[in-house]
Protein backbone atom coordinates (compact mmCIF):
# COMPACT_ATOMS: atom_id res chain seq x y z
CA UNK A 1 0.00 0.00 0.00
CA UNK A 2 1.16 3.49 -0.63
CA UNK A 3 0.44 6.38 1.61
CA UNK A 4 1.40 9.06 -0.85
CA UNK A 5 -1.53 11.21 -1.80
CA UNK A 6 -3.84 10.43 -4.63
CA UNK A 7 -4.33 11.93 -8.01
CA UNK A 8 -1.44 11.06 -10.31
CA UNK A 9 0.76 14.01 -9.49
CA UNK A 10 4.24 14.69 -10.80
CA UNK A 11 6.65 12.89 -8.53
CA UNK A 12 8.46 15.10 -6.06
CA UNK A 13 11.90 14.32 -4.73
CA UNK A 14 12.25 12.03 -1.73
CA UNK A 15 11.40 13.79 1.51
CA UNK A 16 9.61 16.76 -0.04
CA UNK A 17 6.07 17.64 0.99
CA UNK A 18 4.17 20.06 -1.17
CA UNK A 19 0.66 21.32 -0.50
CA UNK A 20 -1.08 23.45 -3.11
CA UNK A 21 -4.40 25.13 -2.36
CA UNK A 22 -5.34 22.41 0.10
CA UNK A 23 -8.77 22.73 1.68
CA UNK A 24 -10.79 20.40 3.84
CA UNK A 25 -14.52 20.59 4.51
CA UNK A 26 -16.23 18.21 6.90
CA UNK A 27 -19.92 17.59 6.42
CA UNK A 28 -22.02 19.11 3.68
CA UNK A 29 -24.81 21.61 3.10
CA UNK A 30 -25.67 23.78 6.08
CA UNK A 31 -23.66 21.43 8.33
CA UNK A 32 -20.46 21.97 6.38
CA UNK A 33 -17.47 23.14 8.40
CA UNK A 34 -14.35 24.35 6.65
CA UNK A 35 -11.49 23.14 8.82
CA UNK A 36 -8.74 24.10 6.44
CA UNK A 37 -8.75 26.69 3.68
CA UNK A 38 -6.52 27.21 0.68
CA UNK A 39 -3.27 26.14 2.28
CA UNK A 40 0.08 26.19 0.49
CA UNK A 41 3.17 24.70 2.05
CA UNK A 42 6.45 23.48 0.68
CA UNK A 43 8.64 21.45 3.00
CA UNK A 44 12.22 20.79 1.97
CA UNK A 45 13.62 17.28 2.22
CA UNK A 46 15.11 16.79 5.68
CA UNK A 47 13.53 19.93 7.07
CA UNK A 48 12.01 19.95 10.56
CA UNK A 49 8.78 21.91 10.42
CA UNK A 50 6.61 22.61 13.45
CA UNK A 51 2.96 23.43 12.90
CA UNK A 52 1.65 25.49 15.79
CA UNK A 53 -1.84 26.67 16.63
CA UNK A 54 -4.73 26.46 19.07
CA UNK A 55 -7.55 23.94 19.09
CA UNK A 56 -9.61 23.79 15.96
CA UNK A 57 -7.10 25.48 13.68
CA UNK A 58 -6.91 22.47 11.42
CA UNK A 59 -3.31 21.53 12.22
CA UNK A 60 -4.09 17.89 12.99
CA UNK A 61 -6.32 17.63 9.94
CA UNK A 62 -3.49 18.95 7.80
CA UNK A 63 -1.13 16.33 9.21
CA UNK A 64 -3.68 13.54 8.82
CA UNK A 65 -4.03 14.45 5.15
CA UNK A 66 -0.26 14.48 4.60
CA UNK A 67 -0.16 11.02 6.18
CA UNK A 68 -2.85 9.91 3.73
CA UNK A 69 -5.50 9.05 6.31
CA UNK A 70 -7.82 11.74 4.94
CA UNK A 71 -8.22 13.14 1.47
CA UNK A 72 -8.28 16.89 0.91
CA UNK A 73 -11.55 18.34 -0.35
CA UNK A 74 -9.61 20.62 -2.69
CA UNK A 75 -6.02 21.12 -3.76
CA UNK A 76 -3.18 18.63 -4.01
CA UNK A 77 -0.71 17.10 -1.60
CA UNK A 78 2.47 15.62 -2.97
CA UNK A 79 4.83 13.65 -0.81
CA UNK A 80 8.16 12.20 -1.84
CA UNK A 81 8.36 8.70 -0.41
CA UNK A 82 6.73 6.91 2.42
CA UNK A 83 5.01 8.84 5.20
CA UNK A 84 4.91 7.60 8.81
CA UNK A 85 2.64 9.02 11.50
CA UNK A 86 3.14 9.21 15.25
CA UNK A 87 -0.01 9.81 17.27
CA UNK A 88 -0.64 11.77 20.45
CA UNK A 89 -1.26 8.46 22.19
CA UNK A 90 1.47 5.90 21.70
CA UNK A 91 -1.11 3.45 20.26
CA UNK A 92 0.91 0.37 21.03
CA UNK A 93 -0.79 -2.97 20.73
CA UNK A 94 -1.24 -4.20 24.31
CA UNK A 95 -0.82 -7.89 23.48
CA UNK A 96 2.65 -7.36 22.04
CA UNK A 97 5.90 -6.62 23.87
CA UNK A 98 7.87 -3.48 23.06
CA UNK A 99 10.02 -5.49 20.65
CA UNK A 100 7.05 -7.12 18.98
CA UNK A 101 5.33 -3.75 18.53
CA UNK A 102 8.35 -2.47 16.64
CA UNK A 103 8.69 -5.77 14.79
CA UNK A 104 5.15 -5.47 13.50
CA UNK A 105 6.09 -2.38 11.48
CA UNK A 106 9.02 -4.33 9.98
CA UNK A 107 6.92 -7.38 9.35
CA UNK A 108 4.31 -5.39 7.45
CA UNK A 109 7.10 -4.16 5.21
CA UNK A 110 8.11 -7.72 4.47
CA UNK A 111 11.33 -7.78 6.48
CA UNK A 112 12.13 -11.41 7.13
CA UNK A 113 11.95 -13.01 10.49
CA UNK A 114 15.63 -13.44 11.18
CA UNK A 115 16.33 -9.77 10.62
CA UNK A 116 13.24 -8.35 12.34
CA UNK A 117 14.13 -9.09 15.93
CA UNK A 118 17.64 -7.71 15.66
CA UNK A 119 16.49 -4.54 13.98
CA UNK A 120 13.67 -4.01 16.48
CA UNK A 121 16.04 -4.45 19.42
CA UNK A 122 18.54 -2.14 17.84
CA UNK A 123 15.88 0.55 17.35
CA UNK A 124 14.71 0.19 20.95
CA UNK A 125 18.29 0.66 22.07
CA UNK A 126 18.42 3.72 19.84
CA UNK A 127 15.51 5.26 21.82
CA UNK A 128 17.22 4.15 25.05
CA UNK A 129 14.83 1.41 25.97
CA UNK A 130 17.33 -1.38 25.67
CA UNK A 131 16.48 -2.77 29.08
CA UNK A 132 12.75 -2.92 28.50
CA UNK A 133 12.50 -4.69 25.19
CA UNK A 134 10.38 -7.53 26.54
CA UNK A 135 7.91 -5.52 28.59
CA UNK A 136 4.36 -4.98 27.47
CA UNK A 137 2.87 -1.49 27.03
CA UNK A 138 0.99 -1.51 30.33
CA UNK A 139 4.25 -2.12 32.14
CA UNK A 140 5.84 1.00 30.64
CA UNK A 141 5.41 4.67 31.63
CA UNK A 142 3.82 7.17 29.24
CA UNK A 143 7.18 8.49 28.09
CA UNK A 144 8.57 5.01 27.53
CA UNK A 145 5.52 4.11 25.45
CA UNK A 146 6.07 7.14 23.25
CA UNK A 147 9.66 6.03 22.82
CA UNK A 148 8.48 2.64 21.63
CA UNK A 149 6.17 4.48 19.22
CA UNK A 150 9.15 6.50 18.02
CA UNK A 151 11.15 3.31 17.48
CA UNK A 152 8.23 1.93 15.48
CA UNK A 153 8.13 5.06 13.34
CA UNK A 154 11.88 4.69 12.73
CA UNK A 155 11.30 1.07 11.77
CA UNK A 156 9.06 2.24 8.94
CA UNK A 157 12.08 3.93 7.42
CA UNK A 158 9.87 6.69 6.08
CA UNK A 159 11.01 9.71 4.11
CA UNK A 160 8.49 11.90 5.93
CA UNK A 161 7.57 11.53 9.60
CA UNK A 162 4.40 13.25 10.81
CA UNK A 163 4.04 13.71 14.56
CA UNK A 164 0.66 14.76 15.90
CA UNK A 165 1.31 16.32 19.32
CA UNK A 166 3.25 13.22 20.32
CA UNK A 167 4.39 14.77 23.61
CA UNK A 168 1.15 16.47 24.57
CA UNK A 169 0.35 13.99 27.33
CA UNK A 170 3.80 13.94 28.92
CA UNK A 171 5.14 15.86 31.90
CA UNK A 172 7.72 18.60 31.36
CA UNK A 173 10.83 16.62 32.27
CA UNK A 174 9.91 13.66 30.13
CA UNK A 175 9.10 16.01 27.28
CA UNK A 176 12.56 17.57 27.48
CA UNK A 177 14.13 14.12 27.24
CA UNK A 178 11.92 13.32 24.26
CA UNK A 179 12.96 16.57 22.52
CA UNK A 180 16.60 15.52 22.77
CA UNK A 181 15.78 12.05 21.53
CA UNK A 182 13.63 13.19 18.61
CA UNK A 183 16.28 15.71 17.58
CA UNK A 184 19.00 13.05 17.77
CA UNK A 185 17.20 10.51 15.64
CA UNK A 186 16.17 13.20 13.16
CA UNK A 187 19.74 14.44 12.81
CA UNK A 188 20.84 10.86 12.29
CA UNK A 189 18.14 9.58 9.95
CA UNK A 190 17.48 12.90 8.19
CA UNK A 191 13.84 12.30 7.48
CA UNK A 192 11.54 15.25 6.88
CA UNK A 193 9.67 16.00 10.10
CA UNK A 194 6.22 17.59 10.38
CA UNK A 195 5.57 18.18 14.04
CA UNK A 196 2.18 19.43 15.22
CA UNK A 197 2.05 21.10 18.62
CA UNK A 198 0.15 23.75 20.55
CA UNK A 199 3.31 24.51 22.51
CA UNK A 200 5.15 27.43 20.92
CA UNK A 201 8.35 26.86 22.89
CA UNK A 202 8.44 23.27 21.77
CA UNK A 203 8.24 24.48 18.17
CA UNK A 204 11.16 26.84 18.74
CA UNK A 205 13.13 24.10 20.51
CA UNK A 206 12.83 21.64 17.63
CA UNK A 207 11.98 23.19 14.31
CA UNK A 208 13.88 24.72 11.42
CA UNK A 209 10.67 26.53 10.60
CA UNK A 210 7.57 27.23 12.63
CA UNK A 211 4.26 27.47 10.79
CA UNK A 212 1.59 29.32 12.77
CA UNK A 213 -2.01 28.47 12.05
CA UNK A 214 -5.18 30.35 12.88
CA UNK A 215 -8.70 29.03 13.17
CA UNK A 216 -12.13 29.56 11.66
CA UNK A 217 -11.34 28.55 9.00
CA UNK A 218 -7.98 26.92 9.58
CA UNK A 219 -5.17 28.47 7.57
CA UNK A 220 -1.51 29.41 7.79
CA UNK A 221 -1.05 32.89 9.26
CA UNK A 222 2.71 33.07 9.56
CA UNK A 223 5.88 31.12 8.90
CA UNK A 224 9.17 31.78 10.61
CA UNK A 225 12.59 30.29 9.91
CA UNK A 226 14.65 29.42 12.96
CA UNK A 227 18.40 29.27 12.47
CA UNK A 228 19.44 29.09 16.13
CA UNK A 229 22.21 26.56 16.73
CA UNK A 230 21.24 23.10 17.95
CA UNK A 231 20.70 21.69 20.43
CA UNK A 232 18.54 24.50 21.76
CA UNK A 233 17.58 24.62 25.40
CA UNK A 234 13.88 24.87 26.10
CA UNK A 235 14.34 27.20 29.09
CA UNK A 236 17.04 29.43 27.58
CA UNK A 237 16.54 33.13 26.96
CA UNK A 238 16.78 33.03 23.14
CA UNK A 239 14.21 30.23 22.92
CA UNK A 240 11.94 32.10 25.32
CA UNK A 241 12.29 35.32 23.33
CA UNK A 242 11.54 33.65 20.01
CA UNK A 243 8.58 31.84 21.55
CA UNK A 244 7.24 35.10 23.00
CA UNK A 245 7.29 36.67 19.54
CA UNK A 246 5.36 33.77 18.01
CA UNK A 247 2.91 33.67 20.90
CA UNK A 248 2.18 37.37 20.37
CA UNK A 249 1.34 36.67 16.72
CA UNK A 250 -1.04 33.89 17.72
CA UNK A 251 -2.68 36.18 20.29
CA UNK A 252 -3.11 38.94 17.72
CA UNK A 253 -4.74 36.40 15.45
CA UNK A 254 -7.20 35.37 18.16
CA UNK A 255 -7.94 38.99 19.02
CA UNK A 256 -8.80 39.74 15.40
CA UNK A 257 -11.71 37.29 15.68
CA UNK A 258 -14.89 37.77 17.56
CA UNK A 259 -13.73 36.01 20.71
CA UNK A 260 -16.94 34.25 21.60
CA UNK A 261 -17.02 32.86 18.11
CA UNK A 262 -13.45 31.65 18.33
CA UNK A 263 -13.67 30.00 21.69
CA UNK A 264 -16.97 28.22 21.54
CA UNK A 265 -15.63 25.28 19.60
CA UNK B 1 -5.27 8.72 52.38
CA UNK B 2 -4.69 12.46 51.88
CA UNK B 3 -1.89 14.14 53.70
CA UNK B 4 -0.90 17.79 53.62
CA UNK B 5 2.59 17.04 52.35
CA UNK B 6 3.54 14.69 49.62
CA UNK B 7 6.71 12.75 49.99
CA UNK B 8 8.84 12.03 46.99
CA UNK B 9 8.02 8.38 47.08
CA UNK B 10 4.31 9.14 46.83
CA UNK B 11 4.67 11.11 43.64
CA UNK B 12 4.08 9.56 40.31
CA UNK B 13 7.40 8.91 38.70
CA UNK B 14 8.35 11.20 35.85
CA UNK B 15 9.34 9.02 32.99
CA UNK B 16 12.09 7.43 34.63
CA UNK B 17 14.33 5.35 32.65
CA UNK B 18 14.61 3.22 35.72
CA UNK B 19 11.06 2.64 36.79
CA UNK B 20 10.75 -1.08 37.25
CA UNK B 21 7.66 -2.91 36.15
CA UNK B 22 5.04 -2.80 38.86
CA UNK B 23 5.71 -5.67 41.21
CA UNK B 24 2.93 -8.21 41.26
CA UNK B 25 1.24 -8.45 44.63
CA UNK B 26 1.98 -11.83 46.07
CA UNK B 27 -1.02 -14.08 45.85
CA UNK B 28 -2.37 -15.98 48.76
CA UNK B 29 -2.68 -19.45 47.34
CA UNK B 30 -4.90 -20.55 50.21
CA UNK B 31 -7.83 -18.38 49.27
CA UNK B 32 -8.12 -19.65 45.71
CA UNK B 33 -8.36 -23.26 46.77
CA UNK B 34 -9.97 -22.97 50.18
CA UNK B 35 -12.94 -20.77 49.30
CA UNK B 36 -14.45 -23.02 46.62
CA UNK B 37 -13.68 -26.05 48.74
CA UNK B 38 -15.61 -24.50 51.60
CA UNK B 39 -18.58 -23.90 49.29
CA UNK B 40 -18.56 -27.59 48.32
CA UNK B 41 -18.50 -28.62 51.97
CA UNK B 42 -21.46 -26.33 52.74
CA UNK B 43 -23.37 -27.70 49.73
CA UNK B 44 -22.79 -31.30 50.82
CA UNK B 45 -23.89 -30.41 54.35
CA UNK B 46 -27.14 -28.85 53.09
CA UNK B 47 -27.76 -31.90 50.88
CA UNK B 48 -27.15 -34.24 53.81
CA UNK B 49 -29.40 -32.05 55.94
CA UNK B 50 -32.31 -32.32 53.49
CA UNK B 51 -31.84 -36.09 53.33
CA UNK B 52 -31.79 -36.25 57.14
CA UNK B 53 -35.21 -34.55 57.39
CA UNK B 54 -36.68 -37.65 55.76
CA UNK B 55 -38.58 -35.54 53.21
CA UNK B 56 -38.21 -38.36 50.68
CA UNK B 57 -37.17 -41.94 51.34
CA UNK B 58 -33.47 -42.40 50.84
CA UNK B 59 -33.85 -44.73 47.84
CA UNK B 60 -35.34 -41.69 46.04
CA UNK B 61 -33.11 -39.03 47.58
CA UNK B 62 -29.82 -40.59 48.61
CA UNK B 63 -27.26 -38.67 50.62
CA UNK B 64 -23.87 -37.53 49.36
CA UNK B 65 -22.06 -40.53 50.79
CA UNK B 66 -24.24 -43.01 48.89
CA UNK B 67 -23.94 -41.02 45.66
CA UNK B 68 -20.17 -40.64 45.93
CA UNK B 69 -19.88 -44.38 46.62
CA UNK B 70 -21.99 -45.04 43.51
CA UNK B 71 -19.74 -42.74 41.53
CA UNK B 72 -16.73 -44.62 42.86
CA UNK B 73 -18.30 -47.82 41.59
CA UNK B 74 -19.26 -46.32 38.21
CA UNK B 75 -15.74 -45.25 37.36
CA UNK B 76 -14.64 -48.89 37.55
CA UNK B 77 -17.10 -49.87 34.80
CA UNK B 78 -16.06 -49.86 31.13
CA UNK B 79 -19.54 -48.77 30.01
CA UNK B 80 -19.21 -45.59 32.09
CA UNK B 81 -16.04 -44.70 30.20
CA UNK B 82 -17.64 -45.64 26.89
CA UNK B 83 -20.54 -43.29 27.64
CA UNK B 84 -18.13 -40.58 28.71
CA UNK B 85 -16.01 -41.02 25.58
CA UNK B 86 -19.05 -40.83 23.30
CA UNK B 87 -20.41 -37.73 25.00
CA UNK B 88 -17.09 -35.94 25.06
CA UNK B 89 -16.38 -36.74 21.44
CA UNK B 90 -19.80 -35.40 20.46
CA UNK B 91 -19.23 -32.29 22.55
CA UNK B 92 -15.80 -31.63 21.11
CA UNK B 93 -16.81 -32.36 17.52
CA UNK B 94 -19.91 -30.18 17.79
CA UNK B 95 -18.02 -27.41 19.52
CA UNK B 96 -15.21 -27.53 16.94
CA UNK B 97 -17.77 -27.27 14.13
CA UNK B 98 -19.46 -24.40 15.94
CA UNK B 99 -16.11 -22.62 16.30
CA UNK B 100 -15.38 -22.92 12.59
CA UNK B 101 -18.87 -21.82 11.54
CA UNK B 102 -19.36 -19.19 14.25
CA UNK B 103 -15.94 -17.64 13.67
CA UNK B 104 -16.38 -17.54 9.91
CA UNK B 105 -19.81 -15.94 10.20
CA UNK B 106 -18.56 -13.53 12.85
CA UNK B 107 -15.57 -12.39 10.81
CA UNK B 108 -17.60 -12.07 7.62
CA UNK B 109 -20.29 -10.10 9.42
CA UNK B 110 -17.77 -7.85 11.18
CA UNK B 111 -16.05 -7.09 7.90
CA UNK B 112 -19.08 -6.32 5.80
CA UNK B 113 -21.56 -3.54 6.44
CA UNK B 114 -24.16 -5.30 4.30
CA UNK B 115 -23.90 -8.60 6.18
CA UNK B 116 -23.94 -6.79 9.48
CA UNK B 117 -27.09 -4.90 8.64
CA UNK B 118 -28.82 -8.04 7.39
CA UNK B 119 -27.80 -10.76 9.83
CA UNK B 120 -26.21 -8.91 12.76
CA UNK B 121 -29.38 -8.76 14.80
CA UNK B 122 -30.38 -12.25 13.68
CA UNK B 123 -27.25 -13.64 15.31
CA UNK B 124 -28.12 -11.95 18.59
CA UNK B 125 -31.70 -13.13 18.23
CA UNK B 126 -30.68 -16.74 17.66
CA UNK B 127 -28.63 -16.58 20.80
CA UNK B 128 -31.75 -15.99 22.87
CA UNK B 129 -33.50 -19.05 21.45
CA UNK B 130 -33.29 -22.14 23.66
CA UNK B 131 -31.56 -24.67 21.46
CA UNK B 132 -33.84 -27.54 22.58
CA UNK B 133 -36.47 -25.84 20.44
CA UNK B 134 -34.50 -26.98 17.40
CA UNK B 135 -34.70 -30.68 18.29
CA UNK B 136 -38.10 -31.57 16.89
CA UNK B 137 -37.17 -30.03 13.54
CA UNK B 138 -33.70 -31.56 13.60
CA UNK B 139 -35.17 -35.00 14.28
CA UNK B 140 -37.75 -34.56 11.51
CA UNK B 141 -35.07 -33.53 9.04
CA UNK B 142 -32.21 -35.80 10.02
CA UNK B 143 -33.86 -38.60 11.97
CA UNK B 144 -33.00 -39.84 15.43
CA UNK B 145 -29.26 -39.88 15.05
CA UNK B 146 -25.91 -38.21 15.44
CA UNK B 147 -26.78 -35.69 12.73
CA UNK B 148 -29.69 -34.26 14.69
CA UNK B 149 -27.57 -33.94 17.82
CA UNK B 150 -24.71 -32.27 15.96
CA UNK B 151 -27.04 -29.83 14.25
CA UNK B 152 -28.52 -28.67 17.53
CA UNK B 153 -25.17 -28.44 19.30
CA UNK B 154 -23.81 -26.29 16.48
CA UNK B 155 -26.95 -24.14 16.34
CA UNK B 156 -26.69 -23.65 20.08
CA UNK B 157 -23.05 -22.66 20.18
CA UNK B 158 -22.30 -20.89 16.88
CA UNK B 159 -24.32 -17.69 17.49
CA UNK B 160 -22.51 -17.02 20.78
CA UNK B 161 -19.16 -17.51 19.09
CA UNK B 162 -20.10 -15.28 16.15
CA UNK B 163 -21.38 -12.70 18.60
CA UNK B 164 -18.08 -12.82 20.51
CA UNK B 165 -16.23 -12.01 17.29
CA UNK B 166 -18.61 -9.13 16.52
CA UNK B 167 -18.34 -7.67 20.01
CA UNK B 168 -14.57 -7.99 19.96
CA UNK B 169 -14.27 -6.15 16.67
CA UNK B 170 -16.74 -3.45 17.73
CA UNK B 171 -14.85 -2.78 20.92
CA UNK B 172 -11.52 -2.19 19.17
CA UNK B 173 -10.40 1.42 19.59
CA UNK B 174 -10.62 3.33 16.27
CA UNK B 175 -6.95 4.25 16.76
CA UNK B 176 -5.98 0.62 16.00
CA UNK B 177 -7.46 0.94 12.54
CA UNK B 178 -5.63 4.23 12.00
CA UNK B 179 -2.44 2.56 13.15
CA UNK B 180 -3.08 -0.32 10.79
CA UNK B 181 -3.42 2.07 7.86
CA UNK B 182 -0.29 3.98 8.82
CA UNK B 183 1.68 0.73 9.05
CA UNK B 184 0.28 -0.39 5.72
CA UNK B 185 -1.91 -3.24 6.95
CA UNK B 186 -4.95 -3.86 4.80
CA UNK B 187 -7.54 -6.55 4.35
CA UNK B 188 -6.41 -9.90 5.70
CA UNK B 189 -3.13 -8.48 7.04
CA UNK B 190 -5.07 -5.96 9.12
CA UNK B 191 -7.24 -8.80 10.47
CA UNK B 192 -4.34 -11.09 11.08
CA UNK B 193 -2.16 -8.65 13.03
CA UNK B 194 -4.54 -6.16 14.60
CA UNK B 195 -8.23 -7.04 14.45
CA UNK B 196 -8.12 -10.70 15.47
CA UNK B 197 -5.63 -10.41 18.33
CA UNK B 198 -7.40 -7.25 19.49
CA UNK B 199 -10.75 -9.01 19.52
CA UNK B 200 -9.39 -12.09 21.29
CA UNK B 201 -10.62 -11.37 24.84
CA UNK B 202 -14.22 -10.91 23.68
CA UNK B 203 -13.82 -13.93 21.40
CA UNK B 204 -12.75 -16.10 24.33
CA UNK B 205 -15.83 -14.95 26.27
CA UNK B 206 -17.88 -15.94 23.22
CA UNK B 207 -16.18 -19.34 23.14
CA UNK B 208 -16.89 -19.84 26.83
CA UNK B 209 -20.55 -19.04 26.36
CA UNK B 210 -20.65 -21.09 23.18
CA UNK B 211 -19.23 -24.08 25.04
CA UNK B 212 -21.87 -23.70 27.77
CA UNK B 213 -24.63 -23.69 25.14
CA UNK B 214 -23.07 -26.62 23.28
CA UNK B 215 -22.89 -28.63 26.49
CA UNK B 216 -26.51 -27.86 27.41
CA UNK B 217 -27.75 -28.65 23.93
CA UNK B 218 -25.83 -31.90 23.93
CA UNK B 219 -27.32 -32.99 27.26
CA UNK B 220 -30.82 -32.15 26.03
CA UNK B 221 -30.06 -34.06 22.84
CA UNK B 222 -28.80 -37.12 24.65
CA UNK B 223 -31.94 -37.20 26.78
CA UNK B 224 -34.18 -36.95 23.71
CA UNK B 225 -32.25 -38.83 21.05
CA UNK B 226 -31.33 -42.34 22.02
CA UNK B 227 -29.40 -44.24 19.40
CA UNK B 228 -29.76 -47.97 19.98
CA UNK B 229 -26.56 -49.75 20.90
CA UNK B 230 -24.76 -46.58 21.98
CA UNK B 231 -24.44 -45.18 25.44
CA UNK B 232 -23.84 -41.58 26.40
CA UNK B 233 -23.96 -39.61 29.64
CA UNK B 234 -27.37 -38.10 28.85
CA UNK B 235 -28.86 -41.52 27.96
CA UNK B 236 -27.51 -42.98 31.19
CA UNK B 237 -29.34 -40.24 33.05
CA UNK B 238 -32.60 -41.15 31.31
CA UNK B 239 -32.11 -44.89 31.98
CA UNK B 240 -31.33 -44.23 35.62
CA UNK B 241 -34.59 -42.31 35.93
CA UNK B 242 -36.56 -45.11 34.26
CA UNK B 243 -35.08 -47.70 36.59
CA UNK B 244 -35.53 -45.39 39.57
CA UNK B 245 -31.78 -45.64 40.21
CA UNK B 246 -31.49 -42.44 42.21
CA UNK B 247 -27.83 -42.87 43.30
CA UNK B 248 -26.78 -43.62 39.69
CA UNK B 249 -28.79 -40.69 38.37
CA UNK B 250 -27.22 -38.27 40.80
CA UNK B 251 -23.75 -39.71 40.21
CA UNK B 252 -24.15 -38.99 36.46
CA UNK B 253 -25.42 -35.50 37.29
CA UNK B 254 -22.25 -34.91 39.28
CA UNK B 255 -20.11 -36.09 36.37
CA UNK B 256 -21.92 -33.70 34.00
CA UNK B 257 -21.47 -30.85 36.48
CA UNK B 258 -17.79 -31.58 36.92
CA UNK B 259 -17.10 -31.69 33.17
CA UNK B 260 -18.87 -28.34 32.77
CA UNK B 261 -16.86 -26.83 35.60
CA UNK B 262 -13.55 -28.06 34.23
CA UNK B 263 -14.31 -26.53 30.84
CA UNK B 264 -15.34 -23.28 32.47
CA UNK B 265 -12.10 -23.20 34.45
CA UNK B 266 -10.09 -23.63 31.27
CA UNK B 267 -11.82 -20.70 29.57
CA UNK B 268 -11.58 -18.55 32.70
CA UNK B 269 -7.87 -19.23 32.98
CA UNK B 270 -7.42 -18.28 29.34
CA UNK B 271 -9.44 -15.08 29.87
CA UNK B 272 -7.46 -14.16 32.95
CA UNK B 273 -4.19 -14.73 31.12
CA UNK B 274 -5.29 -12.45 28.26
CA UNK B 275 -6.45 -9.73 30.60
CA UNK B 276 -3.31 -9.88 32.68
CA UNK B 277 -0.87 -9.72 29.77
CA UNK B 278 -2.76 -6.74 28.34
CA UNK B 279 -2.80 -4.87 31.60
CA UNK B 280 -6.59 -5.01 31.90
CA UNK B 281 -6.54 -6.27 35.47
CA UNK B 282 -4.57 -5.60 38.57
CA UNK B 283 -2.20 -8.48 39.22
Amino acid sequence: MTLTSSPPAPAVERGRVRLKGVGKVFGSGSQAVTVLQDTDLDVRPGEFVAIVGGSGCGKSTLLTMVAGLEKPTSGTIETGGKVALMFQEATLLPWLTATQNVELALRLQGVDKAERRDRARHLLQRVRLGRYVDLRPHELSGGMRQRVALARVLAQDAAVVCMDEPLGALDALTRDQMHDLIEDVWLEARFTALFVTHNVREAVRLADRAILMGGRPGRIIHAEENTMARPRVMDSAPVAAAAAGLTQRLKDEVASHDESDYFDI
Amino acid sequence: MTSPTTSISERRPLDPIDVPARPRPTRRPGRKVLAPLLAVVVLLAVWQGVVATGWRPDYLLPGPVTVLAELGHLVTLPEFWAAMARTLSRALTGFALAIVIGTAIGLATAGSALLRASIGSLITGLQTMPSVVWFPLAILLLGLGEGAIMLVVVLGAAPSIANGVLLGVDQLPPSYFRLGRVLGAQGWTLYRHIVIPGALPAYVSGLNQGWAFAWRSLMAGELLVVIPGTAALGNRLAFAQEFADAPGLMAYMLVILIIGMIADQIFSAWSRYLRRTRGLTQA
